[in-house]
């Protein structure tokens, strides 16, 4: 693969718990860059959101670390990081993309070789179509984060079921500008299981095997994550990012 | 009072297994749940029987690969297990006799259980530690042998329809004499395929209906395709799986071609004989 550009992709999310659906993403952003003939990707990281964020049903980072660690330790490409996880306060994304974007620009510029600013490995953020769709909800992205977040870095957006990536980025001026920055990469397989369907499997004593692999379900019956009590946690909190915007503005 | 006794149950799934998915293991885990909830059931066993060669599928490949690939598959189940009778028939075998197969293999099983069944019964109301009556007619010297259940997905149970795929008495056996655990999608309605039809409809009590709330196509077909393109398919099988057709190089654009000029065994047996 000579000649094209290293790629770094970096998930940020919930990971609550992490499913095949998320090593998925991977797996498949990473098919559909090499396909362009322009990427070679050469790693992947799953950065799990803090727990100040606020989502309802939320359970400790400590635990959701655990599983991402387990469910990828078969993995050769895709890493865990809790860098942002450990921030004191929830962490925008673009500041989490700008931190392993200086990680891997500096580990780059330490090695041995003279490098040459073209082969500095570039990030991008790899989402679900889901995500495109949060761009519009008022208050919760910062516009210049947005502009930052697909026309420096990029994003490799996967489609799920009946969402449209394409129309989200239709409906946004924004994105619109920066369409040749967002790769669009279709899930033939209509695969719905989300982590929200696996919570609500456990919580009602039902199975998740072949959803995710046995050593995180191993890991949920051990430490008895995910029942009716979890699911409650922050039930009445704002999610962070809402309260943090108005705040500066 | 006596005890209310849970009817023991047994899901066979019957397929070409080409190759096996999460998907294919998750219909087990999800009819499991949806039985055992109603109260009634117990499912004790789960087995998977791939089809032989003679089936002549477009794309089968050859049934050594397919049941190694379910054995690794299952090795983390302490419940399904891989069987590999059909496959080793000669020619190909009707789901309806597969079905009577484990039926009478599982009901001699049964009957040779007799005396531990007696030891059994007994070490269960000591530990229970409960007062009921104690007249010897309520400890059971055989247990009822365990039901056994075709377990598929909707689009079987609707190629039920299919004009000489089925003879109809296999139909009338597999539903009226035993039994089926459908998976059904969410969007489809299961209700109304078994009302159009007499023989499903005259059967309905034995057809359970398995709700799959969350969409989970993962198909063969795909992984097949994913596969000659060169993409990966990890998540979408177990590793062992995907591990062993990466050391055995199947599922090309040959292996696709495969039986593409045959004719189905069924379409065989039967259109021949008109």
């Amino acid at each position: 693969m000579a000649g094209r550009i290293p790629l770094v992709l970096l998930a940020c999310g919930s990971f609550n718990p992490i499913t095949h659906q998320h090593m998925r993403l991977f797996e498949l952003a990473r098919d559909h860059m090499h396909q362009t003939g322009l990427y070679r990707v050469v790693g992947g990281i799953v950065s799990p959101v803090g727990d100040n964020y606020g989502k309802q049903g939320l359970v400790v980072s400590k635990h959701r670390l655990a599983m991402a660690r387990l469910a990828l330790q078969s993995s050769d490409w895709v890493s865990v990081d809790d860098w942002e996880s450990q921030q004191a306060d929830w962490t925008e994304t673009v500041v989490t993309m700008r931190y392993h974007y200086d990680c891997i620009a500096a580990q780059y510029h330490n090695s041995k070789d003279p490098p040459t600013a073209s082969d500095v490995p570039q990030l991008k953020l790899l989402c679900g179509a889901d995500f495109m769709d949060t761009f519009k909800i008022p208050g919760l992205w910062r516009d210049d984060h947005v502009e930052e977040v697909v026309g420096r870095f990029g994003l490799v957006c996967v489609s799920r079921g009946s969402l449209q990536p394409d129309r989200a980025i239709h409906e946004s001026d924004l994105l619109s500008r920066h369409s040749q920055r967002i790769f669009l990469v279709r899930e033939w397989v209509h695969n719905e299981i989300s982590a929200t369907e696996v919570r609500r499997a456990l919580r009602r004593g039902q199975s998740v095997k072949y959803l995710l692999p046995d050593s995180v379900i191993d890991y949920i019956r051990e430490h008895n994550l995910y029942t009716q009590d979890s699911e409650m946690k922050n039930k009445d909190v704002k999610l962070r990012p809402l309260t943090m915007q108005t705040i500066q503005d | 009072m006596s005890l209310q006794e849970k009817t023991r149950v047994v899901l066979l799934a019957c397929g070409s297994f080409n190759p096996i998915t999460n998907m294919h293991l998750r219909m087990f885990e999800l009819a499991r749940d949806h039985l055992e909830d109603t109260g009634r059931y117990r499912v004790v066993k789960g087995i998977i029987s791939p089809v032989g060669d003679s089936y002549k599928k477009k794309g089968l490949i050859e049934v050594r690969h397919r049941l190694e690939m379910a054995r690794l598959a299952t090795l983390n189940s302490d419940w399904i297990t891989v069987d590999d009778w059909e496959s080793q028939q000669p020619e190909w075998v009707e789901t309806a006799k597969v079905v009577r197969h484990h039926a009478d293999l599982i009901s001699s099983e049964n009957n040779s259980d007799d005396v531990d069944t007696v030891v059994c019964g007994k070490r269960r109301k000591l530990e229970q530690n409960t007062i009921i009556c104690q007249s010897s007619s309520n400890i059971n010297t055989k247990e009822d042998s365990p039901h056994l259940n075709l377990l598929c997905g909707a689009d079987v149970l609707e190629s039920f329809g299919v004009k000489d795929l089925w003879k109809p008495e296999d139909i009338e056996e597999i539903v009226g004499r035993y039994g089926v655990a459908c998976i059904t999608r969410c969007g489809s309605d299961p209700e109304k395929f078994i009302n159009q039809s007499d023989v499903l409809y005259k059967h309905r009590k034995n057809i359970h209906m398995v709700r799959e709330w969350v969409t989970n196509e993962i198909s063969a077909t795909h992984v097949r395709r994913a596969l000659r393109r060169g993409q990966s398919v990890r998540y979408l099988l177990p590793d062992p799986v995907v591990r062993y057709i990466q050391e055995h190089s199947l599922y090309s654009v040959e292996s696709e071609q495969k039986n593409a000029n045959a004719i189905l065994a069924p379409f065989q047996r039967y259109t021949s004989s008109n």
